[in-house]
């Protein structure tokens, strides 16, 4: 059965993840079923915790989407998160300068996050095509770079009137708002973008020359050469486009949550985006549902220190645990392949299990 | 130390690498071993080594049976081996290297082992500074500091693969003296070469290898011709290519000169016409892959001219060379030539200039099916890059050819493929040429190259040292022109 594999290759870390997770709740004396209650009653038990749970999907599902784009191509974009804050100020910008309709300031806010979040991310591009800067190390880089700024921008220029906090900016006028129904936070308008993300990265990997080329590039640099692949122009562009669905991420985190620019705006969901996408297999369809999960353990997890007074940090380690037993899991069945293929064929074949980080341009 | 290898066995999936190896290595003796590229001369020497565990067979030294299953091992028996590449740590400095495998607890002894790394070094008159960085050193003299580090470890049978690439005159001569030095204190040198020069001026004993296979022993003076046949296989009679009109000139290099790491090009010209085929033979590594991925736009060259049809290519990207109709297929066929992970359709939709940017998924995987049947290729469409054999990897990349080229040129276009394949594979290239295409190919199968080549350029160290018709000449002679020898007048 062609669905049972993947399935099964979430399923296992996810019971072993849990497993785990049930094992130290009772070694700190906590009622372990007690507490898996609570985060399910806390992250969709209401429609107020849905909601909460939705809002913390669209940013995760938009920096998993873009994501995707930069992994296929062997990039480890680990900047995301910087992509996120350059989106969230530039989208500030707007939201702190431009009037206009309600309709008209979502496109504008949102146009102005892809264009902060791309440029931020052609920043790492450049310096990994042209300045040979490895882009994890630069990603980390301009992160803190667009972190810097962001608080400068709140205790400098943009301070709120009167007193300087790094609490945030002034609240934006409320036409830049994204618009919510009732007293749900979640706004309808955010959960539609971030869908449409994920369905048009899914078509563009799937379906398009442009996907096949960036995954040709991203498993064997030196082959998309002799296809006349133009690498560099690839990898940049992979850059820019995990970079603009990171910076709209961004968008939605100040237009239609913080409704002001704070210092952390992603409340690093970004970072997050990384093992969504791990856990994923780097596969655009997966990505709905485990953001949905981590985003139900964030919320939910944030219930159990007023409860029954065991630390929220909970859901982190349930997410950790979850990533780490996803890679042991998959490092076992690349083993296992392994040396299946090494048996029947020559030179041992290295099986790839993540995108390999690719060494250099031809 | 005398040494003795029996019946050693080593496979990488179906390729016997060695295939029933037997070798006896005197003590105090210098022992080449002679083979062509892929004879498995380096496979046998890391058995040897504690490199590769041997599939079967005995590493006898001193008269007892010994097993070295990593290279600390080897060189607590006193076997040592300086590869091709002298395997130092740059960033390091040349003290650090030598004690770098240094036997003992956590303490590094460093005063002492300056003191014996200089006492080696003036045994040999190797002049190395123990605090130099090893990056600063010369491929030469990383290989002195291999041998020193190896005799300090208490080497007694000393490999050299290939040890001559890349080092200079002077140096090898430095060499070769301290190798005829080690052997005179007893130790055994196995010399892995195929230049017929060096191992004629240091051996006593030579062992020629070929395909996985020895193919004999022989105690010099030895007739160089003699070596040769035993590299190459006894002469076969070669059928001519059909002959074919050339067309006119197509392309034109001169003066082309590329530097790379190890070796230059400099000043090399050559003229192709249309429809010709032109053989590049040479040891591995002598330039006619970087003569070709010069001409490709995969190197950029620092000099010369190229010209196709008249019109200058030189510097410009191979993505545009294959617009105007040149096409490069490598060896590393998984390597350089096909991507892991994408199935043989996603392969033809790659390669299809065509291709609009909405995938007809649907179509390709029809095309595809059918160029799998129409080239013979054992896989289906959906089969992945890396499930298939070598002759059905190398069946794909003619199959996604441009239909029409002007220049094709492949490295080892038969290498590692079976007969039947290696016939597949010229009969689609050679009717390539009705169409005008020069084809140029990189071989270390004189056959191959005698049998389809209009011309065969020999390099030497990155010069091109001989141009001959393929007519005109033979097996033995190409033998010796790879060698780097000119036949002695007969």
């Amino acid at each position: 059965m062609s669905w049972m594999r993947p399935l099964g290759r979430a399923l296992i870390p996810i019971i072993g993840a849990l497993a785990f997770s049930i094992l130290l709740l009772l070694l700190v004396g906590a009622n372990p079923f007690e507490a898996l209650g609570l985060l399910v009653k806390g992250s969709v038990g209401s429609a107020a915790s849905l909601s909460d749970t939705l809002t913390a999907w669209v940013t995760m599902v938009l920096a998993a989407a873009g994501l995707v784009v930069t992994f296929r191509a062997g990039l480890w974009n680990i900047g995301v998160e910087g992509q996120i804050i350059a989106g969230s100020i530039a989208a500030a910008f707007v939201a702190r300068t431009v009037e206009g309709p309600v309709a008209v300031m979502i496109i504008l806010t949102m146009l102005a996050g892809i264009v902060g979040g791309g440029l931020w991310a052609l920043l790492a591009g450049v310096l990994r095509v042209y300045g040979k800067v490895n882009e994890i190390f630069g990603g980390l880089g301009l992160t803190f770079v667009a972190s810097s700024l962001a608080t400068y921008l709140i205790i400098g220029p943009w301070k709120r009137a009167g007193v300087a906090s790094t609490g945030g900016t002034d609240p934006f006028p409320r036409d830049s708002w994204l618009p919510t129904s009732g007293t749900l936070r979640v706004s309808i308008v955010a959960v539609i973008v971030a869908a449409l993300a994920v369905v048009a990265v899914y078509f563009m990997m799937r379906g398009t020359r442009f996907g096949l080329r960036l995954k040709a590039v991203g498993q064997n640099l030196r082959s998309a050469v002799l296809f006349g692949i133009p690498n560099k122009r690839y990898l940049l562009l992979a850059f820019i486009i995990g970079g603009a669905l990171a910076g709209l991420a961004g968008t939605i985190r100040v237009t239609g949550f913080h409704h002001k620019l704070v210092s952390t705006p992603s409340g690093a969901h970004g970072y997050l985006g990384i093992l969504i996408v791990l856990l994923a297999g780097f596969e655009a369809k997966w990505i709905a549902p485990i953001a949905f999960f981590f985003a139900a353990i964030a919320v939910g997890s944030s219930q159990l220190p007023l409860q029954m007074g065991v630390d929220s940090s909970l859901g982190g380690i349930l997410r950790g645990v979850l990533v780490l037993f996803v890679l042991l899991f998959g490092g076992w069945q690349a083993r296992r392949a392994g040396t299946r293929l090494a048996a029947g064929s020559a030179p041992p074949v290295e099986t790839v299990i993540l995108p390999a980080s690719p060494g250099g341009e031809g | 130390m005398s040494l003795e290898l029996r019946d050693i066995h080593k496979h990488f999936g179906p390729v016997r690498a060695n295939d029933g190896i037997n070798l006896t290595v005197e003590a105090g003796t210098m022992h080449g071993l002679l083979g062509e590229n892929g004879a498995g001369k380096s496979t046998l020497m890391k058995v040897l080594s504690g490199f590769h565990a041997p599939d079967s067979g005995e590493i006898i030294l001193d008269g007892t049976q010994i097993r070295a299953s990593s290279p600390q091992d080897a060189i607590g028996h006193g076997i040592g081996m300086l590869h091709q590449d002298p395997l130092v740590f740059l960033p390091f400095s040349v003290i650090d290297n030598f004690l770098m495998q240094s036997p003992g607890g956590l303490r590094l002894n460093r005063r002492s082992a300056r003191r014996q790394f200089e006492e080696v070094c003036e045994r040999f008159q190797f002049s190395l500074d123990p605090s130099a960085s090893t990056r600063s050193l010369t491929v030469g003299e990383r290989q002195q500091l291999e041998i020193a580090r190896l005799l300090w470890l208490g080497a007694r049978v000393l490999i050299l693969d290939e040890p001559t690439t890349g080092i200079s005159a002077p140096q090898r001569v430095k060499l070769f003296a301290t190798l005829r030095a080690l052997a005179e204190e007893g130790m055994s040198v196995i010399f892995v070469s195929h230049k017929l020069e060096e191992v004629e001026e240091l051996c006593q004993r030579v062992t020629v290898m070929r395909q996985g296979k020895v193919v004999g022993h022989a105690e010099m003076p030895t007739p160089a011709s003699q070596l040769v046949e035993m590299m190459f296989g006894a002469p076969v009679q070669v059928e001519a290519a059909q002959p074919i009109e050339l067309g006119d000139s197509l392309l034109r290099v001169k003066d082309l000169s590329v530097k790379e790491r190890l070796l230059s090009i400099e000043a090399l010209s050559v003229d192709v016409r249309a429809g010709e085929v032109i053989g590049l033979a040479g040891l591995g590594g002598s330039g006619q892959n970087t003569f070709m991925r010069a001409v490709a736009g995969l190197v950029s060259p620092a000099g010369g001219e190229i010209n196709l049809d008249g019109k200058q290519i030189a510097g410009l990207p191979y993505r545009d060379l294959l617009d105007v109709g040149i096409q490069y297929l490598p060896a590393g066929r998984l390597e350089e030539g096909l991507v892991q992970g994408l199935s043989i359709t996603e392969h033809f939709v790659l390669s299809n200039p065509d291709t609009p940017f909405f995938v007809d998924w649907d179509t390709a995987a029809e095309h595809a099916a059918t160029a799998v049947t129409a080239n013979f290729i054992k896989g289906r469409a959906d089969s992945n890059a890396e499930e298939l054999s070598g002759g059905n990897m190398q069946r794909l990349l003619l199959a996604m050819l441009r239909p029409r080229l002007r220049l094709l040129m492949m490295e080892h276009p038969t290498r590692g493929l079976d007969i039947e394949s290696a016939n597949w594979v010229w009969s689609q290239l050679l009717k390539r040429r009705e169409d005008g295409t020069a084809i140029i190919f990189a071989s270390v199968d004189l056959d191959e190259l005698l049998r389809y080549s209009n011309r065969i350029l020999v390099f030497f160290s990155g010069k091109v040292i001989s141009e001959v018709n393929a007519s005109d000449t033979d097996v033995e002679e190409l033998g010796f022109l790879i060698g780097g020898k000119v036949r002695e007048n007969q």
